[in-house]
């Protein structure tokens, strides 16, 4: 047994010590070094205070404000410390219950708006942080968000037009805004 | 299938295997080489201390034991930490000790490259854990993987061999030569996208807009309050600010995702921002998923000195692959009907990825979530970027079904194609007993003693599957865990064993599986799912290696060409269904069957 104990110890120490130890400080040197902002969570800032994460998601409920995608995660939604998706299964009635939840929430905050809802605006997202919404989604709150701060609708719709994004290549990724961004541009105008 | 989709899979799939070939050929060195460029600065030291002589061979009994004696330290490694990492350094966040049923199943789950998950990274383990418990087994895991392979594949190419190659030496190179440098430049390239790299504690910062929320008020005693009716009373609570969890992630994602290992940093594993923040991150992490068991097929045509024999089998594992992903974009683009009956907008357009979006993120839509789910089921990596769960039912059969094919649809790192191999010797047998003739593959005899191995080595995964699930659906503790109604539930337990024991470790992650009942049969079958493999394997492997290599004659049965792939895929659909359809049928068949009926009742309705 010792011809095989000695090697397995040795090596086990010897090579976590490189995977283990070297391998990520080189990483966070190299990654601190290079992407300060990004290897540090590509936090975005207002008045020199951090507002949120580019990356993570954040709720809105606000009729002035874009909506982010519906959140499972608990006890909030957008729980940082707690990333999650609803793990509803297709045929589950809580599934179907929670959308249509959802539906009325959006008709209640926008009565006048009978376009049919964008499915990303009415389902949870996988993480519960998604920072998008798709093109879509945006369009559709576009009226609302105008209304409530008594802005022309077309004002805002060059606003998601600045800020969304489109596939790379036209495969990689899908037409999206970054709700955070977004609602950052709105509170910018100055009206 | 839209336009974009086809796109998608053909850029994919080309890259794949553009990069795949050089790379196959590189391990195929480090495998076979004498002496490795800076051998005396990187590899040497390490044998020197270890007292290791590298020249010197080992037989395939003498090489499992190496294995076994050197993961076992592994499982006891991880589980001290994690038990200990309360006292240890690197936890800002003061995570408690893991529970020891929890510790024990994540012990098991990352030594035999399985990475199933039943605890959320951000909220239970320390830096200290992921960094030099976890990331160190994806390397270890993948390593032992790609060893077994090479040994098999040696076996072939020896003569009367008694000896089939050092562990020690195997190990050290695979993981020094192979995952360390490409693992470099991939968590490099990761930090630069947005995954986090840091050893802070989380950041709290103040939101935007407070959010409240409801939880259970308690009493005055510390226990939740209950109303006349029993009911937990609730409280309306506001959070003004918001957690950013952080942690030395890029370098555990990168090694994650080319070691085919899948245990997520955080709880949303590639799905969460910051471990897959941007379409190009994903389609990077995609490629990695594959890229290793891709080229170890060429690594295998390059050291049995037969390319056609390494494109053979690739060819098999990319026809199963891309029969998956189409069928299971399809559906995804489909949609969820009960959603659509509700006026609400699933159509694929310029501004939407539409389709069933319940448990994906925007940034990736339907297509590449579809492909990812399943990459990450036909390699047993089980990373996921979307939520496995939330599929439509046919859409999440198709990833269950690539796993209970037994991870030999590109596979794990080496436990692939050795797996794929186990079934290449199947069907040579299958095709010996209909033309009547002694099967051989690659000049070797296949004979009484290699089908046993052969057998126990197909056998033992659908044995742990089907018997593990039987038991979770027996006893109360399994049944506790099931959080969907109806055919769903049994689908979560199906695909909980079927990614157990078969190394996938990807869940439908509603299943409560962080309960001591969980914890132990899933570390169990965890545990012999890999190593009741692997041992088999080698045993094949001594026995192969020993034989004489007979020369090819008119008589013997081509196992390159158009045919042979066609009978391998066979033998491989073949087992898998037979095993399974029973199983499936009960799960998501019924339930896609119900979500039809909604499907007519709402057309019904609507005339």
């Amino acid at each position: 047994m010792k011809t095989y104990l000695r090697p397995a110890l040795v090596l086990f120490v010897l090579l976590t010590l490189i995977t283990g130890v070297a391998y990520p400080l080189l990483i966070t040197g190299i990654g601190q070094g290079l992407f300060p902002s990004q290897a540090n969570g590509s936090v975005i800032e207002r008045d020199g205070k951090p507002v949120g994460s580019v990356l993570v998601g954040q709720a809105f409920s606000e009729p002035k404000y874009f909506w982010s995608r519906p959140s499972a995660t608990s006890p909030m939604p957008n729980n940082g410390n707690s990333s999650s998706g609803s793990n509803l299964g297709p045929t589950n009635p809580a599934l179907i219950d929670a959308v249509q939840g959802r539906i009325e929430a959006l008709r209640k905050a926008d009565p006048a708006n009978k376009q049919p809802i964008p499915v990303d605006l009415v389902t949870a997202s996988a993480s519960g942080l998604d920072p998008h919404i798709s093109v879509a989604a945006a369009r559709y709150q576009a009226g609302r968000v105008a209304g409530s701060r008594n802005i022309p609708v077309e004002r805002v719709n060059v606003l998601i037009e600045q800020t969304q994004e489109t596939a790379a290549f036209r495969f990689m990724g899908e037409p999206r805004v970054n709700v955070l961004a977004l609602n950052l541009a709105l509170d910018a105008i100055k009206s | 299938m839209t336009h974009g989709s086809w796109t998608l899979l053909v850029v994919y799939m080309a890259l794949l295997l553009a990069l795949a070939y050089p790379l196959g050929r590189l391990i195929a060195r480090v495998a076979d080489a004498k002496e490795l460029p800076l051998a005396s600065v990187v590899e040497k030291p390490l044998y020197r201390l270890a007292g290791v002589k590298p020249e010197e061979g080992m037989s395939w009994s003498s090489y499992a034991i190496a294995v076994l004696v050197f993961n076992l330290i592994g499982a006891v490694f991880v589980y001290g930490i994690q038990r200990l990492q309360n006292v240890l350094p690197l936890n800002p966040q003061n995570m408690a000790a893991v529970s020891a049923d929890s510790a024990f199943n994540t012990a098991v789950s990352f030594v035999t490259n399985t990475n199933w998950q039943g605890y959320g990274g951000e909220s239970t383990m320390s830096y200290l854990t992921q960094m030099l418990a976890l990331a160190v087994q994806n390397y270890f895991s993948a390593a032992t993987g790609i060893a077994v392979a090479f040994v098999l594949i040696r076996a072939f190419v020896a003569r009367s061999a008694k000896t089939l190659g050092n562990f020690w030496v195997d190990l050290t190179r695979t993981t020094l030569y192979v995952l360390l440098p490409m693992s470099v430049v991939f968590a490099v390239f990761l930090v630069s996208q947005g995954v986090v790299q840091n050893f802070s504690a989380y950041k709290e910062i103040a939101t935007i807009e407070k959010v409240v929320y409801q939880q259970p008020k308690n009493g005055a005693d510390g226990q939740p309050m209950k109303d006349a009716k029993g009911e937990p009373v609730m409280e309306d609570v506001t959070a003004a600010t918001q957690i950013l969890p952080m942690g030395p992630a890029a370098s555990q994602i990168a090694i994650k995702q080319l070691g085919t290992n899948g245990g997520g940093f955080f709880n949303a594993n590639s799905a969460h921002p910051y471990e897959n923040p941007t379409p190009l991150s994903n389609f990077l992490q995609l490629l990695a998923i594959l890229l290793i068991p891709a080229a170890l097929c060429f690594t295998f045509g390059d050291m049995v000195r037969d390319r056609r024999q390494g494109l053979a089998l690739l060819a098999a594992m990319t026809a199963i692959f891309v029969a998956g992903a189409l069928a299971t974009m399809h559906f995804e683009q489909q949609g969820n009907p009960r959603i659509a009956a509700l006026g609400v907008d699933q159509t694929t357009s310029a501004i939407q990825s539409g389709g069933n979006m319940e448990g994906k993120e925007v940034r990736f839509g339907v297509d590449t979530s579809a492909l990812w789910a399943v990459a990450t089921t036909a390699a047993s990596n089980g990373s996921v970027n979307a939520m496995h769960d939330s599929f439509t039912p046919l859409g999440g059969a198709i990833p269950m079904l690539m796993i209970q094919l037994g991870e030999v649809v590109f596979g794990g790192v080496g436990s692939g194609l050795y797996g794929m191999l186990i079934f290449a010797l199947m069907t040579v047998f299958i095709a010996g007993l209909m033309i009547g003739r002694t099967p051989e593959y690659l000049g070797k005899k296949i004979e009484s003693f290699e089908i046993k191995m052969i057998s126990i080595a197909i056998l033992v995964t659908p044995l742990l599957v089907l018997v593990g699930t039987a038991i979770a659906l027996m006893t109360e503790a399994g049944r506790a865990g099931i959080s969907n109604p109806g055919s769903h539930g049994f689908s979560q337990v199906l695909y909980a064993l079927s990614s157990a024991s078969n190394n996938n470790g990807s869940a439908f992650a509603g299943l409560s599986a962080n309960t001591s009942f969980y914890n132990t049969l899933l570390a169990i079958v965890m545990w012999f799912g890999r190593f009741a493999i692997i041992i088999p394997v080698l045993a094949i492997a001594g026995s192969l290696g020993a034989k004489k290599r007979l020369e090819v004659t008119v008589g013997t049965m081509p196992t390159h060409g158009l045919l042979f792939v066609v009978l391998l895929i066979g033998t491989v659909l073949i087992v898998g269904a037979l095993t399974y359809v029973p199983a499936l049928a009960l799960g998501p068949i019924v339930e896609h069957l119900q979500l039809l009926v909604t499907t007519v009742t709402a057309a019904k309705a609507g005339q």
